[in-house]
């Protein structure tokens, strides 16, 4: 599905519904990354520069269809690759992505998209070295969200679809959706499962412990780290792309 | 009762487009960069609007919602190379939904500066994978004709030499490079394109047209093929095959 990691840094994802709490997760465990010396990268969905400009104005005038709001995201993800996670992999960093291509399986899928179509679309993607999910429930989520903002966006909420007139019923109805493409995908692209209920505290040590176990030996060969005797804590902060 | 092929898709329909309404002529012009394939479709354009047909024309990079950000990406110095076949085939994907569909569905004739081939012949050309790209851009419907304006690489020269008077940077491959100067970049890039572009020839059924004559001698061989497409007869098409080589299915009036 992906292309292999052959470099020498290694790459951890999160992904999860909207309201899953990936995003605070990765960045506790980036944090506690840099703090043991080693050089982090985040990068985060749909955050290019270079296409900031269509994408922003393609919501605004609401131009996207399915397939041009996933190509858009595709070449979002391709600039970011290409210019930032790619080459930072090469250099020994561990990039920490805020989402990543089982995002687009998931959304794209949901607005109709077809799944094998998708699916080669992000096949220049490194695969990851790890994959976190957070599972939670709709409602869970969806209280979150509500709670924590004021408004819904209109493709957020999947109003593009036609599933509904109110918009959080649209958002309910799109995010369960998505959770169900989630959940079909988990073991076949073998998600690290996080129940996000959980406290904080209690998720990230479970992050932090796979992250061992899994990276263990891998974490101490060939990975850019700060030479000894150095402060990390005067390192400049890494860039987010 | 005559048989008739309705447009098709390669492989990946796009939701919610129904094929056998789409009554107008999807018509193709291809070729490399500076084989003046823009003249042909201005005076195809102004024949066939002579003719009474309604004619939309379209190119790569023209659609409302991608054009701006293309050419404003090409400007800057940071555009990777999967990262621009991608941009192109959400250009692509929105003029086919938002202007090629609606005027197919209208009945028009569409004429196309370029379509999906250029941007596979691009892609390849700078060494992307043939199947990803081919996979990507499998929602494109199958053109009624796709004509191929083929040069040698010394005429495109010519052409950008006593033309324009000097070298485009994306023309001449620069964001690769393909060579330490423009004029030997473009050659070599040039030459992937073309070489790209007539392995397609056979798969994709082009219509191979020298391209290396007078542009006049070009435009009568041009509307010879078109006239033989009895654009009149509406709905009626020779069979085409598919990306994947298989053929169409078989439909019938009535």
């Amino acid at each position: 599905m992906f292309s292999p990691n052959r470099f020498r840094g290694k790459l951890i994802v999160v992904e999860g519904i909207d309201g899953s709490g990936k995003s605070t997760q990765i960045s506790l465990l980036s944090h506690w990354l840099r703090s043991r010396g080693y050089a982090v990268a985040f990068s985060e969905w749909n955050s290019s520069p270079l296409v900031r400009e269509t994408t922003r104005r393609g919501k605004k005038k609401e131009m996207f269809r399915p397939t041009t709001f996933s190509l858009i995201h595709a070449t979002d993800f391709a600039d970011r690759a290409e210019r930032y996670i790619t080459p930072l992999l090469k250099a020994g960093a561990i990039v920490c992505a805020d989402r990543y291509a089982y995002t687009a399986f998931a959304r794209d899928v949901a607005r109709g998209v077809s799944r094998r179509w998708v699916r080669n679309l992000y096949r220049f993607a490194t695969r990851p070295n790890l994959s976190f999910y957070f599972r939670v429930p709709l409602d869970v989520a969806i209280g979150r969200i509500l709670g924590g903002r004021d408004a819904i966006k209109y493709y957020e909420a999947g109003m593009d679809l036609g599933l509904s007139r109110d918009v959080k019923e649209s958002f309910r109805i799109f995010q369960g959706h998505i959770l169900d493409e989630y959940e079909a995908m988990a073991s076949d692209v073998g998600f690290h499962i996080i129940d996000a209920t959980l406290s904080i505290e209690l998720q990230q040590r479970q992050m932090r412990r796979i992250v061992i176990e899994e990276l263990g030996n891998r974490l101490k060969n060939g990975l850019l780290r700060v030479p000894p005797g150095e402060d990390h804590a005067y390192l400049p902060a890494t860039a987010v792309l | 009762m005559r048989t008739y092929q309705p447009l098709q898709f390669y492989n990946e329909p796009l939701p919610g487009v129904d094929e056998s309404e789409l009554h107008g002529k999807l018509i193709v012009i291809e070729g490399p960069d500076a084989v003046g394939r823009t003249t042909q479709v201005g005076k195809l354009r102004q024949w066939l609007e002579q003719e009474g047909h309604a004619v939309l024309d379209t190119g790569m990079g023209r659609g409302a919602l991608a054009g701006k950000g293309i050419k404003q990406a090409k400007e800057g110095n940071t555009l990777g190379a999967i990262t621009m076949t991608l941009y192109y085939t959400t250009d692509f994907a929105d003029r086919l939904e938002n202007e090629i569909i609606p005027a197919l569905r209208a009945g028009f004739i569409v004429l196309t500066d370029r379509y999906v081939f250029s941007i596979i012949a691009r892609a390849i050309a700078r060494g992307e994978d043939r199947r990803w790209i081919e996979q990507v851009l499998g929602f494109g419907l199958v053109p009624h004709a796709t004509y191929y304006l083929r040069a040698e690489v010394k005429d495109l020269v010519s052409r950008v030499v006593l033309g324009r008077g000097a070298f485009d940077y994306w023309e001449s491959g620069m964001d690769i490079p393909f060579g330490n100067n423009m004029f030997d970049s473009f050659v070599r890039y040039q030459t992937r394109v073309i070489r790209a572009l007539d392995v397609m020839a056979k798969k994709y059924g082009f219509v191979t047209i020298d391209a290396g004559r007078a542009p006049d001698l070009i435009f009568r061989d041009l509307q010879e093929h078109i006239r033989n497409l009895e654009l009149r007869k509406v709905r009626e098409f020779p069979r085409v095959n598919g990306a994947n080589g298989a053929k169409r299915p078989k439909r019938k009036t009535h």
